[in-house]
């Protein structure tokens, strides 16, 4: 016997895209228009739905990329060869465009403004995203941003990070496959050696949000760990093989 | 690309499992009833093939199954001993 | 009827209506899906079993399996996350030489895999040249990324019942839901009728 319907269109808001903004050659920033968005946190995400003429559907999630802002939802996303989803979101889609929202959820990965001590991020390529909207709402609490890209030209939101950084907050990047001339930044992976240099010592217990490729985040929370990291204060999320 | 490459956690199924339950379930405490271990839901390994498969982090066992077709929504958490959820 | 989004196509390749069946698209790629973690068991410790209802019980380990005659076959297969492969080449055991001479009741089986995965399926569903047990993909050993040293193969059906890391058949007077019958996917599973959900 079919249940009887219970969930109505199980949390889906309609939605419109207000705004594509470049980033990098392969990332854009997607402003969407929610009528009736409840609003929603750093560090949390939602779940896009696209329909196709014949009702082929596809979803996707992604984190929000600034604070709540009424209505309108920013969501950075980077075309993934050969992807379904995010190919049509980068290159194809544009203002008045229509698509499916729903969140915003996560609580897990949310950054608590109560936390009395220093804050370390920790993103591999998109997994910065998340980390962005904390950045953007921080405050004064002590921040830094550990970034590994591949390249300068990949560095999402590069621009605002060096404004950011003069003013304070400290961010550590690292480009693991290629480095413009003269570069005197890192270029190793993000391991246990590049984050005992870097990211404050276990000793100020500062509460650490790890985004990126699965593989990525397990070697940063592993290397957390066995620096001295106290387990229970590194988040992760994982985004899958390729960031998605 | 190995299946490794691939785990997720609680965190993808946030907006299913918002759906279902109607309330924010990354942060719930589940209890593995295979091993007892107890821990957020968020922190679980997600794994996705035909539905979402939600596993202990500590002994692997399935902890929840999630299918969902359309409007229409399966949901086994037998492996679960028990949810803690804080009202606030 | 939800918002249509312009010029949102999805993944899509021409292919021969009658090789793929409805909602389905072909893919090149052989897409890595996991219900767990991969197992990974050494070959001297690997067995096949028939077990359940059957006189007694059938069992062949890895050294004796290979000595079982095999046929190479080349066969579609539908996933129901809607990917299709076209021509996709396997060698292994026929479920028809594994089930000769044993004697049974039984209408249905079970198969049971490392990692715990079962699938259910009419007998009849696995005999007469319409399921093996596959260790060669692509002439190469099987991957344990997609099931080796052993899965299940049953193109005829949607591929999650081509159960990996199958370790072998119970089988069973009625047919019991396994891994994802018992949490909406069809008891059956027919690509060719959509039968992907409880009730189609």
């Amino acid at each position: 016997m079919a249940g009887a319907a219970v969930l109505g269109r199980l949390g889906w808001k309609s939605a419109t895209i207000a705004d594509v903004r470049p980033e990098t050659p392969r990332v854009k920033t997607i402003v969407l228009d929610v009528p009736g968005w409840p609003g929603h946190r750093a560090g949390q995400h939602v779940d896009i739905r696209l329909t196709a003429e014949d009702g082929y559907q596809a979803e996707r999630s992604y984190s929000v990329a600034a604070p709540a802002n009424d209505q309108r939802v920013e969501l950075t996303v980077e075309e993934i060869d050969d992807g379904e989803v995010s190919p049509y979101l980068t290159a194809e889609a544009r203002a008045g465009d229509e698509l499916e929202i729903r969140g915003p959820v996560g609580g897990y990965f949310v950054w608590d403004s109560d936390y009395p001590g220093p804050v370390l991020l920790v993103g591999g390529g998109s997994g910065v995203v998340p980390l962005m909207a904390m950045i953007r709402q921080r405050g004064a609490v002590p921040t830094t941003l550990v970034y590994s890209a591949r390249t300068l030209e990949d560095v999402i939101y590069r621009g605002e990070l060096e404004r950011l950084a003069r003013g304070g907050l400290d961010v550590v990047l690292t480009l693991t496959r290629a480095q413009p001339e003269g570069w005197a930044g890192h270029s190793r992976r993000v391991d246990a050696e590049l984050l005992a240099e870097v990211a404050p010592p276990p000793e100020q217990r500062p509460l650490a949000f790890v985004c990126g490729p699965t593989p990525f985040v397990e070697a940063v929370a592993l290397a957390l760990v066995d620096l001295g990291h106290d387990p229970g204060l590194v988040k992760t999320e994982r985004f899958g093989p390729t960031g998605t | 690309m190995t299946v490794s490459d691939l785990v997720l956690d609680g965190n993808a199924a946030a907006g299913i499992l918002h759906a279902v339950y109607g309330a924010e379930m990354t942060i719930a405490v589940g209890t593995c009833d295979g091993c007892g271990t107890a821990g957020p839901v968020g922190a679980v390994r997600l794994y996705r093939s035909a539905g979402l498969v939600l596993r202990c982090p500590h002994c692997d066992a399935v902890l929840m199954k999630i299918v969902t077709a359309g409007e229409r929504v399966w949901v086994d958490s037998r492996g679960l001993r028990s949810l803690e959820l804080t009202a606030g | 009827m939800p918002p249509i989004s312009r010029g949102f196509r999805g993944k899509r390749r021409d292919a021969p209506a009658d090789r793929v069946p409805p909602g389905q698209y072909v893919t090149p790629d052989f897409p890595v899906l996991s219900a767990g973690p991969t197992p990974h068991r050494p070959l001297e410790e690997w067995d096949f079993t028939i077990i359940g209802e059957v006189d007694e019980l059938h069992r062949w380990s890895w050294d004796e399996f290979q000595t079982l005659p095999t046929d190479t076959v080349t066969v579609d297969i539908h996933c129901v996350t809607r990917w299709s492969k076209l021509d996709t080449t396997w060698k292994g055991v026929s479920l028809d030489t594994l089930l000769e001479g044993i004697e049974t009741e039984a209408e249905y089986a079970t198969a049971f895999c490392d990692g715990g995965y079962t699938t259910n399926l009419p007998l009849e569903d696995l005999t007469d040249g319409k399921a093996w047990v596959a260790y060669i993909y692509d002439g190469e050993p099987l991957d344990p990324e997609h099931g080796g040293p052993a899965r299940l193969l049953v193109p005829h059906l949607y591929f999650w019942k081509s159960a990996k890391w199958v370790r072998g058949l119970r089988l069973t007077a009625t047919d019991e839901p396994g891994f994802w019958e018992s949490n909406g996917y069809h008891l059956y599973g027919d690509p060719w009728r959509e039968q992907r959900y409880w009730g189609d």
